[in-house]
């Protein structure tokens, strides 16, 4: 009987292992042939096998020209600033409607979250036809503040991942606070916002991690030169370079190592972030 | 505050500032100032929007046009969808991405599954499987246009493994295949996420209840259905339920990769190319009404389908248990009544 399930584990550990390895060289492979084909030459790449080592791997010129070309220096601060702008606002703005909507009875409180529920059922591609006629009626194409409104507007996750956060905090905190005289104001900002913390955390990983990897909005509401973010400056590449993949890995390259980087650095909040992101249901 | 002048300017506004005061009027201030930005943002981008596409359906209009009269076509947009092949066609394409989803949930859960009993270097595993969710999809979109090239990485593994390469398909040309090669991309990028999110509510599980588990002689299997299953049905559930809308709407890799040519035009892809191409925005918007429609059907009716069946998941009685219980209950306060 030991010995059976000894041998049962032993399959299973090698069935573990096997799988994983499998399913982990699935996932990187597309982007280390990539990462090969960045690095070589345009004869290189001409002549031999995508799947041969360039001969140099010092050889950054693919690199320097998808930088220059695209104006990637632009774009990274583009996005940067989308990024911090968008996700300082809808933090502030979404916990405080969380803040509301959990702590406070009154008319009309169902009413609104059943809004952002159903809002959250419409695809965002699918109104976006008529949502670039209002963004042409109020002027607000071609502006980085415009493209900064859409992109707020359109936070549904992170404001449920802030309503269940306060579902768990006690309501006694404010409660005594307001005993000792605090306002209302001074309950979400001095008391319970810094609680927010860890909801905070998560939805700024969701988010942002959404903000820059979105191209469909940033195509339709920016369309000048100077305005384009990350993923429309890539996108730039489809024309001039057609099949020369040497810089066109090196232009995906660049876009994807600032984030890695960041996701190596908070690994342990990102996987936070998503795991907590998902016990909405 | 206390602001004697204007009290004594009107005495009609005393009690309003007098209210404003109050624990009651402050409470209406936070509501209103805290709800401001949200609600108009929500209306403005999704409820105005939404409104203005109802309406659109009626009509033949395009971008450029300057307000004024436009023609009301009545219900022709919405016959145009139904007639029109390539918006049907289209949906049918989302059932690949819809066979792709429910094939990257059962990854997901078995890899998530392996993770859960002791792994070395499962982080490490982890985060090879994690990072293609944190790749843009216009990237994800050129490292697949490569991979799948004529003669690139696909061809050249397959040759390495000793394929003929007269027999390797075109992946992006073959209508036969590229709806599978265009799904399997979104499979990639998403396994990983989906593995974490699960991994995320098997951990909550307390670790020592393995330990009993298997400590009682429950092998693997009894682990997996007993313990880890009933910890993430609700998640599991809500994936599925996500997914069917998640499919219907795919528009990434399509768009990026094939440009939507060769049959591999999904309903947003078609719907996009008619509203900024062609500017039928009229018809794009009748589309748009139509695919919503459809969406709300499949979740409502798959909510529907798992409350009865799993009760949504939150407990482990079924709703058809429980009404056979009750029943029973029934019956027997009944029969004790008459005796």
């Amino acid at each position: 009987m030991r010995e059976r399930r000894s041998i049962g584990s032993t399959l299973f550990g090698i069935l573990k292992y096997v799988s994983l390895i499998a399913a982990s060289l699935v996932a990187l492979i597309p982007v280390v042939v990539c990462v090969l084909t960045a690095f070589k030459t345009n004869e290189e790449y001409e002549s031999t096998s995508v799947l041969t080592l360039p001969k140099n791997f010092l050889n950054f010129e693919n690199f320097a020209i998808a930088f220059t070309q695209a104006d990637m220096a632009r774009c990274f601060l583009n996005t940067g600033i989308v990024l911090v702008v968008v996700l300082f606002v809808s933090i502030l703005t979404g916990s405080m409607l969380a803040y509301v909507l959990n702590r406070f009875k009154f008319k009309g409180n169902a009413v609104i979250q059943n809004l952002f529920l159903f809002a959250s059922l419409i695809p965002g591609i699918a109104t976006q036809v008529t949502v670039y006629k209002i963004m042409y009626t109020l002027g607000l194409i071609n502006h980085l503040y415009g493209y900064m409104i859409v992109l707020m507007g359109t936070d549904i996750i992170s404001i449920y991942i802030f309503l269940q956060f306060f579902e768990n905090l006690p309501v006694s905190l404010d409660e005594s606070a307001i005993m000792d005289g605090c306002t209302y104001f001074g309950v979400f900002f001095r008391i319970l916002f810094p609680l927010l913390k860890p909801a905070i955390v998560t939805s700024m990983v969701l988010k942002g991690v959404g903000i820059y990897n979105e191209y469909y909005m940033s195509n339709l509401y920016l369309q000048t030169k100077e305005l384009k973010t990350i993923s429309t400056a890539l996108y730039t590449f489809t024309g001039p370079y057609g099949n020369q993949y040497n810089y066109i890995c090196a232009g995906v390259l660049i876009t994807i190592i600032p984030i890695l980087v960041l996701f190596l650095i908070f690994q342990k909040q990102v996987y936070g972030g998503m795991a907590a992101g998902a016990v909405k249901g | 505050m206390s602001n004697p002048q204007t009290a004594a300017v009107s005495t009609g506004k005393k009690p309003f500032m007098e209210w404003l005061k109050s624990r009651k009027g402050q409470k209406w201030i936070v509501i209103f100032v805290f709800m401001l930005v949200p609600l108009v943002l929500l209306l403005l981008f999704t409820y105005l929007p939404f409104a203005e596409m109802v309406r659109f359906s009626f009509y033949n209009i395009k971008y450029t046009e300057t307000p004024g009269p436009k023609n009301y076509v009545g219900l022709r947009n919405y016959i145009e969808v139904f007639k029109r092949s390539e918006c049907f066609k289209s949906l049918a394409v989302s059932l690949y991405y819809m066979g792709g989803a429910i094939i990257q949930l059962a990854l997901a859960l078995f890899f998530a599954t392996m993770m859960v009993f002791k792994v070395k270097g499962s982080s490490i595993f982890k985060g090879c499987m994690f990072f293609p969710y944190l790749i843009c999809g216009i990237a994800v979109g050129f490292i697949f246009k490569f991979f799948y090239a004529r003669g690139f990485v696909l061809d050249s593994i397959l040759q390495m493994f000793g394929m003929d390469p007269e027999s390797i398909p075109m992946w992006l040309q073959d209508q036969s295949i590229n709806n599978i090669s265009l799904a399997a991309t979104s499979v990639w990028r998403y396994t990983g996420q989906n593995m974490v999110l699960f991994l995320g509510a098997m951990m909550s599980v307390d670790a020592d209840l393995y330990e009993a588990a298997s400590l009682d002689g429950a092998n693997r299997w009894h682990q997996f259905r007993y313990i880890i299953l009933p910890s993430i049905k609700s998640i599991v559930v809500l994936n599925l339920i996500l997914s069917i809308s998640g499919s219907l709407s795919a528009f990434e890799p399509p768009y990026v990769i094939t440009n939507g040519t060769m049959g591999t035009g999904t309903y947003f892809v078609i719907m996009n190319r008619l509203a900024h191409e062609n500017q039928k925005v009229g018809l794009a918007c009748a589309m748009a009404i139509v695919l919503l429609a459809i969406i709300i059907l499949c979740t409502v009716g798959q909510k529907l389908f798992f409350k009865y069946a799993f009760d949504d998941g939150t407990s482990d009685e079924s709703k058809a248990a429980v009404r056979k219980r009750k029943r029973a209950e029934k019956a027997a306060r009944k029969g004790g009544s008459l005796a």
